[in-house]
């Protein structure tokens, strides 16, 4: 076993979804105040292995470690702020933007405890990083998408946490809101929070992004800096391949297109 | 409104307070996870257990609460392993449970047409020792419901984001669903097994029409409860008709009466930003 200071570690992991093995063997570690994004095709993998990693999806071999401690003993959760892909299917009884973040504060939280001073500044702050205090009144189904992913980083800031996992966080949000995405993933690099990001394409973040790790059919397919320019992987979607001789290209078309 | 002072329709008023508050509150979190149907379920299973209760000769709500209890967990199971064949399972449990009670009944020598009190409530019927039952459970059920709600809210909100926080997930779960089972146990004196559902679901349907907020559409709701609960009671008499089905018609007024409200109010408001 090593033990280390990642906060995320990850070991070998392998996991399957209904019987169907989606990765194979992935490691992947996170340092402290690290920005790692996770990239790849549609079914590569990327968003079972941080589902993996939060312990959403169980492992079929392999280990998952987060700041240390093996996940089967992982239970300081407050450290660890989660922001699932984006699926706000209208639940059947409202809730304002507030309540949904409130919820961002139950971690360690034991039961018929008041929602003390600490909690509502925490929740105030939350929304301010992200810009929707002015909407905190208001019920989440009349937002935008991309307000709606807000609300829901919103919620994971609201633990404090010292690690933020987003997956795909920038899909099907407007600019404003990505604008908005951006800032607020600033604010928390900028104080020292740990980030993993599963992206389609690096695009707006790619200056906040210390590495990249591009899955591929449920394995690793290259790992190494960021590309210094985002236009580079602009129809880099679809598929990712291992650049031909070190350096940055992270991408190609698998549609052929003639690149370098 | 003289009648307003017999014994009875007092204690069926208390009855309809603490069922009115109690129902929806519950109530407000199978709409959240879109288990709107759920209290149906539990009905259909308790039947059995007011079988139960009248074949051992035993108290009927005890039997019923344990039975539609155990019921409502294995809903719960179901619902949580999200097989597709799940659909099949609950309505085996479903119908299970109305044969059940119809098959133990007829088991009983001599019939037993108390049946109908089950399932079609009969609030005006209560005794002081109901009453207690009553209000134990709906107490109970109160102190689950406004206790946990931040828990309960994040579970039935999205219930992975609640796995990710450390919520004891299944467990939160149980217990909800044992809290509805209580609350259909509670319920079925005030308007019947058959009706049970509607008092858990229609009153949080009336109030989400003009709400935007999960607590306010709780509070609402609970106050819309007690307003249908308490005025089916007093109309019933003087109108001699039965209580129960005048709550849940009552009910049903009220959530057209805040559809049309909604309607008008969205017309009147430019949509939102």
């Amino acid at each position: 076993m090593r033990m280390s200071d990642h906060i995320v570690d990850v070991l070998g992991a392998s996991a399957a979804l209904g019987g169907r093995p989606i990765l194979h063997g992935v490691d992947l570690t996170l340092d402290p105040g690290e920005v790692v994004t996770l990239l790849g095709a549609n079914g590569s993998g990327k968003s079972t292995l941080v589902r993996a990693i939060v312990g959403l999806v169980p492992l079929t071999g392999g280990t998952v470690a987060l700041f240390g401690t093996p996940l089967t003993e992982f239970a300081d959760w407050a450290r660890v702020g989660y922001v699932p892909q984006r699926v706000m299917a209208a639940s059947g009884v409202p809730a304002t933007v507030r309540e949904v973040v409130c919820a961002g504060r139950l971690s360690g939280r034991r039961i018929f405890t008041r929602f003390g001073a600490a909690d509502r500044a925490a929740v105030d702050d939350a929304l301010d990083v992200v810009g929707l205090h002015p909407l905190a009144g208001v019920g989440v189904a009349r937002l935008s998408g991309g307000q709606q992913q807000r609300v829901l980083i919103a919620r994971a800031l609201a633990g404090r946490p010292d690690l933020l996992i987003l997956d795909e966080p920038m899909s099907g949000v407007d600019a404003d809101s990505q604008a908005a995405i951006v800032a607020a993933l600033q604010r928390m690099t900028g104080a020292g929070t740990s980030v993993l990001v599963v992206l389609h394409e690096l695009g707006q973040l790619s200056p906040l992004i210390d590495r990249s790790m591009v899955l591929r059919g449920g394995r690793v397919a290259y790992v190494g800096t960021a590309p210094p320019d985002p236009a580079e992987d602009r129809d880099a979607d679809h598929d990712f391949h291992p650049p031909v001789a070190g350096g940055f290209g992270l991408s190609s078309s698998p549609l052929g297109s003639a690149r370098p | 409104m003289s009648y307003l002072a017999l014994p009875f329709i007092q204690k069926a008023l208390v009855a309809a307070v603490l069922v009115g508050l109690a129902a929806p509150a519950v109530g407000t979190y199978l709409v959240q996870r879109r288990l709107a149907l759920m209290g149906d379920g539990i009905g259909h299973v308790a039947l059995t257990g007011v079988a139960l209760g009248f074949l051992l000769g035993t108290s009927p709500v005890l039997t019923a609460v344990i039975v539609a209890s155990l019921g409502a967990i294995a809903i719960e199971l179901v619902r949580a392993r999200g097989k597709a064949s799940g659909d099949v399972a609950l309505a085996m449990l479903f119908y299970g449970g109305i044969a059940g009670g119809v098959l133990l009944i007829s088991l009983e020598p001599g019939g037993n047409t108390n049946l109908l009190t089950y399932l079609f409530g009969s609030i005006l019927t209560v005794n002081a020792q109901d009453l207690v039952t009553i209000g134990v459970l709906a107490v109970g059920v109160l102190v689950v419901a406004i206790g946990l709600r931040r828990q309960l809210f994040s579970v039935c909100q999205d219930e992975e984001f609640a796995r990710v926080s450390g919520l004891p997930v299944p467990l939160l779960n149980i217990v909800l669903a044992v809290t509805a089972a209580l609350t259909v146990t509670v319920a079925m004196r005030v308007v019947g097994l058959l009706l049970v559902s509607a008092l858990l679901v229609v009153p949080v349907a009336a109030a989400q029409q003009l709400t935007r907020g999960f607590a306010a559409t709780m509070t609402a709701a609970m106050a819309i409860g007690v307003v249908v609960s308490v005025g089916g009671v007093v109309a019933s008499y003087p109108l001699d008709v039965g209580p129960g089905s005048l709550i849940v018609i009552l009910a049903i007024a009220v959530f057209g009466l805040a559809s049309l409200a909604a309607a008008v109010m969205s017309r009147r408001r430019p949509v939102a930003v």
